[in-house]
């Protein structure tokens, strides 16, 4: 102890002259620093209301609740999240994880009111003073919990896929499906989206945790063909998916494809239902389509006897006959059928309903009907020299390319259209050898077939020509010279989409060996009588929202797929086939599927 | 000097009192006292003005994280983790994230090892600048406290404009860190290390230059060195004792192996030691953080990309990782059973050592004036013993 140590602590005094620490006006607003943490803000329009917020919060602070004006649609339950700030900690995994990147917080500081209720709101919905803020927690930029890049699909060189028939998608091993499952966030946008209701998170998980009966089980629950969806699938999950709002969708359909190529034929049996007690009553279905043969397969499931009656020589319906081989391969579709088959689902093939077997006579010798019959019948190009012998139907000549019958379409193939048709077409016809021009009366962007058909099409070297409005089609010395007008896109109606306006003289000629029609199909009803009782209305059967079309008379008819929906696309007809097999049933037996 | 003898050692085994002999007075301090280091309390018997016995008593900050971590997923254990010493969060925060990169197998990268060296030796700083406020306020000099709690709020601030928190910064996350420095933040480190370095300097003159404290605190609260692995004693009580240890230099986890800086002990292991010592680490802490400011890389990533942590499993295992907190060794003892969840958490805070078995043997024979001086001297923090 010297004297320095009763002096020093007089240097405190010192402190007196100098400014002060502390603020003169302590109730003085200090803003937050630009990366506080503060009050959520939330972009109601950019949120989907995926609720994966409320899953990550450990605080269980969240909860998505609906909100007045915004209904749900697909891709967007219409929730969006509530906050609870007694619960709140302020952590920001919410802000870490929301997939659309809406949800963020603003740095505001002090908020202070003496109704304990008003500290649980909706961000971006009940408006608030820091809405808007620019400042305050973000995610940093190159910094995100959930992966928006999907695992690559290993493919064939598009060199090498046009000079074959093999399959173009060559799937995923098992750590790469593992991999993209982990994106997702079961959010179940996608059930809500996908005409069957597939319990799409549920086969993810199954697939993450490599039990891929269960999978199978899942994706049998709504579609009994799990091989053609994982393939052709319009996917109108993916468009949904919440992960897509911000990055690459999750690839639901090739996850589809994964579980049921990994599980073989002979093990189905140990992972799918049993069939049920037999009975007694017998269903007929017309047309073994996805939709014919789903509703096969569930009514088979539940006990009933099924024959389903195909005019064709090969069960599968447009997934055989309009699908190219290298998009969905034959034995890929076998297994699919087979399995159905394997319930004891009677197809007669090269059976047509009409005359001899006409539609009257199935109501008397079956209990119930079931039509789906689709749309076989091409529409023309509706122009002069439409009935050129070079002008090949599309549906006809992919019909052709299954039968493997030579298809002769020569060097020079024009396609007209834009659906996956014409796609379709135009690649089996590069396969065939031929260079291919598709031309299409609108542009790339309105095109109705599938993004990636596209895509493909033009990197195995189809060349498109957009808006080109048919006009005419003349003879070439055996050729077609195809004629055409080129188009401007006009906006008609506000908020309707464009319609191509022919560009006075701007007309253009080519000269094709075929010129293959795509441009859309109409149903083949010749077989109903009117005696039947089934009502046709713009050529479609009118069924109720089970699929019913009459119920007067003899067996109940129902009806579904592309002949009655206006989706045409398998997976809605498989859900048609589906929700009449469960009103067939309930019909028959007093209960429900 | 009140003090003669400097090295008192307390008798081991309790004092057994006869309370009804009308002689001793029972008192609690705490757990709510000013003298008491957060929420618990000591049952004090004493003799006049001395105390002849202690029984500690925790479960007023009891919330169960341990548990509560085995029914959360892996990542929301995260905002979890940091209340369970509020002081000095990051430091769980570390251990967390480093037990599961470990058992997951994940590497760091670079950026985030420096991120979260300086964030931890920031939090350090923080930490250390509370403490001797309260160590001088708990021998009635109240105006350190004053300033130094200022200077804390000045490295809050720092990390506010860091992790966007203030308390909880939330910021060294499975993987890395959540975000690289904001634009002039590094500036903002060092302005803010020159104000607190030149606080320090005032803090040194007027505290350990100061009649009162060193005749309070010198002699008080000795600890021998063979108590210190007896006892389990680490951190700056056992450097006071003269024993060598310090985490960072021992397992060279992060950029300390990186970093030049000198183990600081003593040998004199009485509280106004540990005070000095604790000084000098702030110091040294405002120089390392100096040397992280300057040697960390510019850019890089921050964060290795992990799977979704909605589904993350972790593979089956069991780790320990520690750190050199404030106070001594923090840890953290995950098991893995290969679930999305933990299957264990066991957190290791020294403050169960040093505030529960140290202190009672401690604080036998002490005036009762000086029980509040000789807890703070532990430097613990009661919310670690209770996790």
């Amino acid at each position: 102890m010297d004297i320095k140590d009763f002096i020093a602590p007089f240097a405190v005094w010192k402190r007196a002259f100098e400014k002060p620490f502390t603020v003169k006006k302590p109730i003085d607003e200090r803003p937050g620093a630009p990366r506080y943490r503060g009050f959520h803000i939330n972009d109601a329009d950019k949120c989907v209301g995926c609720g994966t917020c409320e899953a990550i919060c450990m605080n269980r602070a969240i909860d998505l609740v609906p909100v007045e004006g915004r209904d749900a649609k697909e891709g967007d339950s219409g929730l969006r999240p509530r906050v609870d700030y007694g619960r709140c900690c302020w952590c920001a995994l919410c802000v870490d994880i929301c997939p659309s990147g809406s949800l963020n917080m603003s740095n505001e500081y002090v908020w202070i009111d003496s109704d304990p209720d008003v500290f649980r709101y909706t961000p971006g919905v009940e408006p608030k003073p820091w809405d808007g803020s620019a400042l305050g927690y973000r995610r940093a930029e190159g910094y995100r919990l959930l992966d928006g890049t999907r695992v690559p699909m290993p493919e064939l060189d598009h060199h090498e896929a046009v000079k074959s028939f093999l399959e173009l998608v060559r799937g995923w091993s098992r750590e790469q499906a593992e991999k993209e499952a982990d994106r997702c966030v079961s959010c179940g946008l996608c059930i809500a989206s996908c005409p069957a209701h597939m319990e799409i998170p549920g086969y993810i998980k199954a697939v993450r945790d490599g039990d891929l009966e269960t999978g199978l089980r899942l994706l049998y629950q709504t579609n009994p063909f799990p091989e053609a969806c994982g393939r052709i699938c319009t996917h109108r999950c993916e468009e949904a998916c919440s992960i897509g709002t911000d990055g690459d969708p999750v690839a639901i359909r090739w996850l589809k494809r994964y579980i049921a190529d990994q599980v073989e034929l002979a093990d189905y049996s140990k992972a799918l239902p049993r069939k049920e007690a037999s009975s007694g009553k017998r269903v007929a279905i017309v047309g073994a389509g996805p939709g014919g043969l789903s509703a096969a397969y569930y009514l088979a499931l539940l006990g009933h006897e099924v024959t389903v009656h195909e005019k064709d020589e090969a069960a599968g319906g447009m997934l055989r006959y309009g699908i190219p081989e290298y998009r969905l391969p034959y034995p890929a579709l076998d297994k699919d059928i087979g399995y159905i088959e394997s319930l004891g689902v009677k197809i007669e093939r090269g059976a047509p309903v009409g005359e001899g077997r006409s539609l009257a006579s199935l109501r008397e010798r079956f209990d119930a009907v079931f039509l789906s019959t689709g749309l076989p019948a091409a529409y023309g190009l509706d122009v002069p020299g439409e009935k050129h012998p070079r002008v090949l139907d599309g549906v006809a000549v992919l019909a052709a390319a299954t039968r493997g019958q030579v298809l002769g379409l020569g060097a020079r193939v024009a396609v007209v259209g834009g659906g996956n048709v014409a796609m379709d077409a135009a690649r089996t016809a590069l396969r065939n050898g031929a260079s291919v021009d598709i031309l299409y009366r609108r542009r790339e962007e309105d095109m109705p077939a599938d993004p990636d058909e596209i895509r493909e099409a033009k990197a195995e070297g189809a060349r498109l020509v957009e808006k080109a409005i048919p006009l005419e089609v003349k003879d070439a010395g055996g050729k077609a010279r195809f004629v055409w007008n080129e188009a401007t896109m006009v906006q008609k109606e506000a908020g309707k989409r464009p319609v191509p306006e022919p560009i006075p003289g701007a007309i253009h000629e080519e000269i094709y060996d075929s010129v293959i029609s795509a441009i859309g199909q109409g149903p083949e009803l010749s077989y109903i009588a009117e005696a039947d009782g089934v009502e046709i209305r713009r050529f479609k059967p009118v069924v109720d929202r089970d699929g019913l079309a009459t119920a007067a008379g003899k067996a109940p008819v129902f009806a579904g797929g592309d002949l009655v929906n206006d989706r045409k696309d398998a997976i809605s007809a498989i859900a048609d086939g589906h929700r009449a097999a469960s009103a067939i049933d309930r019909l028959l037996s007093g209960k429900g599927a | 000097m009140r003090r003669q003898n400097e090295h008192v050692i307390p008798p081991e085994t309790r004092a057994t009192p006869d309370l009804s002999s009308g002689k001793y007075l029972v008192m609690w301090q705490g757990p709510q006292h000013p003298g008491i280091t957060g929420n618990m309390s000591l049952r004090l018997v004493a003799d006049g003005d001395t105390v002849v016995d202690c029984e500690t008593h925790v479960g007023y900050l009891h919330r169960g994280f341990e548990k509560l971590m085995e029914r959360r997923l892996w990542m929301q254990n995260f905002p979890l983790v940091c209340r369970i010493a509020v002081p000095e969060p990051d430091f769980n925060e570390y251990c967390y994230a480093a037990a599961l990169e470990e058992l997951a197998g994940v590497t760091v990268p670079e950026k985030a090892v420096w991120l979260r060296t300086l964030s931890l030796e920031m939090i350090r700083l923080a930490s250390f600048l509370m403490w001797i406020g309260g160590q001088a306020g708990a021998f009635g000099h109240g105006t350190i406290a004053q300033w130094s709690v200022t200077m804390r709020d000045y490295v809050l601030d720092l990390f506010e404009e860091l992790s966007g928190g203030r308390i909880y910064h939330m910021y060294i996350i499975p993987g890395g860190v959540r975000g690289d420095v904001p634009d002039g933040f590094l500036d903002h480190v060092l302005e803010t290390m020159q104000v607190i370095k030149k606080n320090l300097d005032d803090i040194e003159l007027v505290m350990f230059h100061n009649a009162v404290f060193k005749m309070r605190a010198v002699g008080l609260g000795y600890i021998p060195p063979d108590w210190v692995d007896k006892y389990g004693i680490t951190g700056p009580n056992a450097r006071s004792a003269g024993v060598a240890r310090d985490l960072r230099k021992d397992l060279g986890y992060l950029a300390y192996p990186q970093l030049d800086f000198k183990l600081i002990t003593g040998g004199r292991s009485d509280a106004f030691e540990r005070a000095e010592l604790r000084l000098a680490e702030m110091y040294q802490s405002i120089d390392l953080i100096r040397q992280i400011v300057a040697r960390m890389p510019k850019d890089g990533p921050f964060r290795e990309r992990l799977p979704n942590p909605l589904h993350w499993k972790i593979p089956a295992g069991e780790t320990y990782v520690a750190a050199e907190c404030t106070r001594g060794e923090y840890g953290f003892y995950v098991v893995s059973d290969g679930g999305d969840k933990p299957r264990r958490v066991a957190v290791r805070g020294p403050s169960y050592t040093h505030a529960v078995s140290v202190m009672e043997r401690l604080v036998r024979g002490v005036n009762i004036a000086d029980v509040a001086g000789l807890m703070v001297s532990l430097h613990t923090y009661p919310p670690e013993i209770e996790r």
